[in-house]
């Protein structure tokens, strides 16, 4: 692939390259502090300084306080439409999981490339999302067998299910059940790796044309580029939308959780 | 796909500081700050909630005082009104009974000018009758040799006027 778009690699910026710490371990493990690590900091950072701006607490907000309080009321009226009342204890925990994501999302599209620092997705990868799935299916079991115990085995036989189907239909729930954590893991790490390398496939084809003369130049690089600035706008979109999804799906799966079907 | 080609050396730092600043962002972000901003929010919508509910109460009570000043209004307009009619009625009393007094006053003038004019005509009739009376005997002594005494004359003239 290096080789079809000259010398962009549309690959290369999803490569995790240690910064420091490459003798850290733990266990065995090594754990050196990566430029995913890094940009993990950074989301966290910004995350914060945009929830300090909701800290001011006045009764009559300014505009960055209304823009923290509209997304925290976002978050909190979708676990409310989709749990309940039962679904108070699980808002920050939601919160936090649409918040990170849709930070990272966001730095990951930075154009921080200007000032000489490669902007990384840390939601690209799928070893991050895989944990964000993992940890929300735990929550959603740890819940589910706290509160209903054995009876929580329930959620997997629908009511009114006949008498011979309940085997079948046991079988095809916990299955569907299961792969709940793959298809949350998959989804987000697919639509940002996705965006990225489209992104990156057409700025090599705007560099590569333009260093070949002036009429590929304006036949390949002015319409690629034109394309580039919609697909970007697109992709702040994705971004929401992503994080949305992520969000919405784990509330609904602590939904299952909390009240049963 | 690096992301995939990477996994094995990777993973165990991906989870590690996913742990870490995720983690954070949970306990500072999810129930550090997350709480005061949802609460005020909620302390804004009872503080809207109490504002709404006093400007209720207020416009209630404006509502009961303008309808006290109506009825004081009313009532008193009633007052007035019979006030008026009682000055009326007072005034058409007394005008009735200077009326009645006058009446009778007129009435008695009345009556003495009648009294006095029937005196009158008597007096003037009884003079009539000595006239006649004269008259007659007179001309009876003129007209024939007969003298006729005046208290004859004087029946045959009452008679006379009697039937006339």
């Amino acid at each position: 692939m290096a080789e079809e778009s000259g010398k962009i690699d549309p690959m290369h910026q999803f490569e995790v390259t240690p910064l420091f710490g490459q003798e850290w371990e733990i266990a065995g493990y090594a754990i050196p502090f990566t430029n995913s690590a890094l940009w993990m900091a950074l989301t966290l950072l910004v995350l914060w300084l945009f929830m300090l701006g909701g800290m001011k607490r006045e009764l009559i907000p300014g505009r960055w306080q209304m823009a923290v309080e509209g997304v925290t009321g976002f978050i909190s009226d979708m676990v409310d439409s989709n749990i309940g009342e039962k679904g108070r204890k699980y808002v920050p925990y939601i919160f936090s999981l649409f918040m990170f994501i849709l930070f990272a999302n966001m730095l990951g599209m930075l154009p921080t490339a200007l000032v000489g620092v490669h902007a990384f997705t840390v939601t690209s990868h799928l070893t991050v999302t895989a944990i964000l799935a993992m940890a929300t299916f735990l929550i959603v079991l740890v819940v589910g067998f706290g509160t209903h115990g054995i009876k929580f085995f329930g959620l997997f036989v629908p009511h009114g299910t006949p008498l011979v189907m309940i085997p079948i239909i046991f079988v095809i729930e916990l299955i569907s059940f299961l792969v709940r954590p793959f298809s949350l893991a998959v989804r987000l790490f697919v639509a940002m790796t996705a965006g990225h390398v489209l992104l990156k496939v057409l700025a090599g084809f705007v560099i590569n044309a333009g260093a070949a003369g002036a009429a590929t130049a304006a036949f390949v690089s002015v319409p690629s580029f034109i394309l580039m600035i919609g697909i970007s706008l697109l992709e702040v979109l994705i971004a929401f939308i992503q994080a949305y999804v992520f969000a919405l799906l784990a509330s609904s799966y602590l939904n299952d959780a909390i009240n049963l079907h | 796909m690096p992301q995939i080609a990477q996994i094995g050396e990777i993973y165990a730092s991906q989870l590690f500081w996913l742990a870490i600043f995720f983690g954070l962002s949970v306990i500072v972000i999810g129930y550090g700050m997350l709480p005061k901003v949802l609460s005020t929010v909620e302390m804004r919508d009872s503080q809207i909630a109490a504002d709404l509910k006093e400007a209720e109460a207020a416009q209630a009570r404006a509502d009961a005082l303008e309808d006290g000043y109506r009825e004081a209004m009313d009532r008193s307009r009633a007052e007035a009104s019979r006030l008026t009619a009682e000055a009326k009625a007072t005034a058409a009393k007394k005008t009735e009974a200077s009326l009645k007094r006058a009446e009778t006053s007129i009435n008695k003038k009345l009556d003495e000018a009648a009294e006095a004019l029937a005196a009158a005509r008597a007096a003037a009739m009884a003079e009539i009758e000595d006239v006649a009376a004269q008259a007659a005997a007179d001309m009876v002594g003129k007209v024939t040799p007969l003298a006729v005494d005046e208290k004859a004359a004087r029946q045959a003239v009452a008679k006379e006027l009697n039937h006339g």
